[in-house]
């Protein structure tokens, strides 16, 4: 296959950034997007061109490390990750226009790199249970309904990669918030910091600077782990009943 | 020299016990006055730094990934094994002890072993604390599967991503720690190097990717929580940026490499498709529970397969060979994993392998889905049966999935005693970048549960005790040794941004990863062997004449760090052909075409060989040394292993 790639370039946070134009030809059908990526940084460094910047680690759909909005879309065509997408997904003489996450809260590093740490700052405001090690229950003292387990299990397969951001219009992070806040809210580990939890972690999430969610559904159809937008639904009620009886005096 | 594993003496069951009322303590008070760095956040790291920030101590963690979170324990599957007998099959510390020592041929400690299986209970409590999402029985009480090498149902599992669930729990721990101000994060910094002064490991040089920034930390005890070096094959299942660098640097700086051979090849992974491959993905061990293993029982049938004129669903019954059920009737498809993948390597060396290239047998999943439903399958495996679609294009619930071994773990790495303490006072490695616990070939969900066994349960009280015999004084990066190894790394960067050569990090990297795998992978040979430590050699030489990078240090530059990390997988290969070398029989990962049974299976020489290999680096161009650790096996009778 023959594909002209178009590539957002920008030196750093400070640089205005453009698109640059390249031909990526012997692109094999069976080759992952980010390989086709590296062939094309192999001929960019022989050529002494810098080669392009881009977040990747276990290239098996779970680190979350990869991005990039492939002509238009987070992760490209398919509801998987980057590094899943195949170049089957795409036809002989196609362009292909790559772009970084779009986000106030996530601003680029360089190439494709963005900054991600919002999102650790929200699980830092409250996505855990306070329990120190040693000194728990037994793990069978605590049964857990295999529904009530399940959709848990559900939330937290978030692999914090930001795609719901980067699909919303508004940039909210309110996807990748919910999965965390309704996974630990459905479980009776949860419960006791459930209030301040929701309260906590929306505040930062709004201190990051992301945007308010208008229920377009556009996070959920991106998502790569198909976390559902009912998550959302469970936050709000999550966030707004911890308020009117808050826990944070 | 003589190492000290530094096994407490007395009864197996009362050893860990007595260890920890015969550690010192540091008061509570004092707790705060002591800095700790922790490097890497996989399930090793970030337990560890949760664990000592709770107990008060200053933790600083430092990931290269842009969030501790994506640390490659996050890709693990199938599931953490502990020994809670929940399902009453039998099982208990003693065998869960049992089993890993028979797992790893029998060159593991029994100490080590029998604490692992000890505390692998007290995981399972601590993370349903935290709010895993483990499988439940509809009772609502938890759900265990069977894995390699087993008899009891003892894994733990939360769908297909265990390590996932897990990392995460010990991810928030983290994040509690850093809302807490107990842990300072340093995301997207790279280890370069260990300050080593007066003997004991006082702090660490690292570099902020995103700046390029040489940075000096200073603190009391050093943890290396860095993983495995599966890397240094290229392929493997290892995420692209696992490398060796920090366990390799501590090395160089006096910390002994522990039998740097046993590498771990996993048998179930989606073959390679060509040369652009990048990695190697893995698919859950757990799905041999319900897959059988089959090739062409003819080569003929075989070719007719690679040439595309039949499917393998158009093979019949009596023309399959389910080798695994045929020679290993007892344990069938669920043999241990050196097991498992040699025997693909055999049948595929004998032209029955089932893919164009010849290097591939089949998982195949009729004859569950015929006595379970689709449903049933569905749910225990439905994202990596997705997962393999995406990637080879074929759906597995109608075609047998194709699988052939690759490079998963490696069992080696760095020598620690009992208190998981490197030949460096004051170095500690932790998890899958220490080499104690699995022997010469791990068993399947256990590198969870001894990496978070590592950070919960054993670190906190050995570091503890190494803390209390300092005193409670501020340390910082004023010695001069500080800035001397800083300028080192310096030095070393741009050394490589100078070579200006012609070729890129990638291409030296493949080659080491050609050598390595046809010389030092499945199967080894002295002549083999002999012949990659010359091709490494010279293979260094060109890479530090001609690799080619590009942009400065001052930048957030991809290819410098790859750099970095090749050079130190070219040195590290060598030692690896060094060790198949010097071990001169067949045990676990470690196989020695010389050294087999009249029937193919690894032929151990316990008389000889029942020792530790730890390796001392002498300098530059040096030959290392080997210092050997004789393993003692007091409750455990050495045997053939047998899965038959």
């Amino acid at each position: 296959m023959k594909l002209t790639l178009k590539i957002w370039r920008q030196k750093n946070t400070a640089d205005k950034g453009g698109f640059v134009t390249y031909v990526a030809d012997h692109v094999s059908k069976d080759m992952s997007f980010l390989e086709m990526l590296d062939v094309l940084n192999d001929q960019l460094t022989e050529r002494g061109e810098d080669p392009v910047h881009f977040d990747h680690d276990c290239r098996e759909g779970i680190c979350g490390m990869c991005s990039l909005y492939i002509n238009g879309k987070p992760h490209g065509p398919l509801q998987t990750t980057t590094c899943q997408l195949h170049m089957r997904s795409f036809s002989d003489g196609e362009t292909i226009t790559i772009e970084p996450w779009r986000a106030k809260a996530f601003p680029v590093v360089k190439d494709l790199v963005v900054n991600r740490s919002a999102f650790d700052r929200i699980i830092q405001a409250g996505g855990y249970v306070s329990v120190n090690t040693g000194g728990v229950p037994d793990a069978n003292e605590i049964p857990i309904s295999k529904t009530i387990a399940d959709l848990a299990m559900d939330a937290a397969q978030c692999i914090g990669c930001g795609a719901c951001v980067a699909a919303c219009k508004n940039a909210s992070a309110m996807l990748f918030t919910s999965a965390k806040i309704s996974q630990l809210a459905l479980l009776p580990q949860g419960q006791v910091e459930r209030k301040s939890r929701a309260e906590n972690m929306v505040a930062q999430m709004d201190e990051e600077g992301f945007g308010a969610c208008t229920n377009t559904g556009a996070c959920e159809a991106e998502c790569p782990k198909g976390i559902s937008i009912t998550n959302i639904a469970r936050m709000n009620r999550e966030y707004f009943s911890a308020v009117v009886s808050s826990d944070n005096m | 020299m003589i190492l000290d594993s530094k096994i407490p003496a007395g009864p197996l069951a009362e050893k860990w016990t007595k260890h920890k009322f015969s550690s010192k303590l540091v008061n509570p008070a004092n707790k705060r006055k002591y800095d700790v760095i922790v490097v890497g956040t996989g399930l090793a790291g970030a337990s560890a730094a949760a664990s000592l920030a709770e107990l008060g101590y200053n933790v600083k963690a430092f990931c290269f990934q842009d969030s501790p979170r994506r640390a490659h324990s996050i890709a693990a599957q199938g599931g953490i094994n502990a020994a809670k007998n929940y399902q009453n099959d039998g099982d208990s510390i003693y065998r869960l002890f049992y089993d890993t020592i028979k797992g790893g041929d029998y060159r593991a400690r029994e100490g080590n072993v029998y604490r692992l299986a000890e505390v692998s209970v007290k995981i399972i409590d601590q993370c349903v604390a935290q709010g895993v999402p483990f499988a439940r029985e509809y009772g609502g009480l938890l759900a265990n599967r069977s894995f390699g090498g087993a008899q009891v149902s003892r894994t733990f599992y939360a769908r297909g991503q265990t390590g996932q669930q897990l990392l995460l729990g010990a991810y928030s721990a983290l994040s509690r720690q850093v809302a807490n101000g107990k842990v300072k994060l340093y995301p997207r910094t790279e280890m370069m190097d260990v300050v080593v002064i007066d003997g004991h490991a006082k702090g660490i040089v690292t570099r902020n990717l995103i700046t390029g920034a040489i940075e000096t930390h200073a603190a009391h005890a050093v943890l290396l929580c860095t993983g495995g070096y599966g890397n240094v094959f290229f392929l493997s299942t290892n995420a692209m940026g696992s490398n060796v660098t920090a366990a390799w640097r501590a090395h160089k700086r006096g910390a002994f490499f522990a039998n740097p051979c046993f590498t771990q090849i996993h048998p179930t992974c989606i073959p390679v498709s060509g040369d652009h491959q990048s990695k190697l993905t893995l698919m859950s061990e757990s799905l041999r529970n319900d897959g059988r293993v089959w090739v062409p029982a003819t080569q003929e049938i075989a070719e007719k397969l690679r040439k595309g004129q039949i499917k393998g669903n158009d093979i019949k019954e009596e023309d399959r060979d389910y080798f695994l059920e045929r020679k290993y009737p007892s344990f069938g498809n669920l043999v241990p994993r050196d097991v498992a993948s040699r025997n693909a390597k055999y049948v595929c060396d004998e032209g029955r392998g089932v893919n164009e290239t010849g290097e591939a047998v089949y998982l195949d999943f009729r004859d569950a889905i015929k006595r379970d439903t689709r449903k049933i399958i569905e749910q225990k495996y439905g994202n990596l049966f997705e997962m393999y679609k995406q990637i080879t294009g074929e759906d597995p619930y109608d075609m047998p999935m194709m699988i052939y071994p690759a490079v998963h773990y490696t069992m080696g790495g760095l020598w620690v005693d009992y208190n998981l303490m490197t030949t460096v006072p004051g170095l500690y490695a932790l998890g899958e970048a220490n080499f104690s616990e699995h022997g010469a070939n791990r068993l399947g969900a256990s590198a969870l549960m001894q990496g978070l066994a590592d950070g919960y349960f054993v670190a906190p009280y050995t570091v503890g005790d190494y803390l209390a015999q300092l005193a409670p004084k501020q340390v910082d990066d004023t010695h001069p040794e500080f800035a001397r190894i800083k300028e080192e790394v310096q030095g070393r960067i741009n050394t490589l941004l100078n070579i200006n050569g012609t070729k890129p990090v990638d291409y030296f990297h493949k080659r080491l990863g050609k050598i390595m795998w046809n010389e030092c992978g499945m199967a080894r040979t002295t002549e083999g062997l002999k012949g990659a430590k010359a091709e490494i050699q010279a293979l260094k030489k060109e890479f530090w004449s001609n690799v080619k990078l590009m942009g400065t240090n001052e930048e957030l530059n991809q290819t410098l760090e790859k750099a970095n990390r090749v050079a130190d997988f070219l040195e590290l290969g060598e030692l690896m052909v060094d060790d198949a070398l010097s071990r001169n029989e067949s045990c676990g990962g470690h196989f020695r075409e010389e050294y087999q049974t009249p029937d193919g299976e690894a032929l151990r020489d316990d008389e000889n060989y029942a020792y530790v290999a730890a390796w001392k680096y002498l300098g530059e161009g040096q030959e290392e040394e080997l210092v050997k650790e004789e393993l003692v096996y007091e409750n455990v009778k050495l045997t053939q292993r047998s899965y038959k």
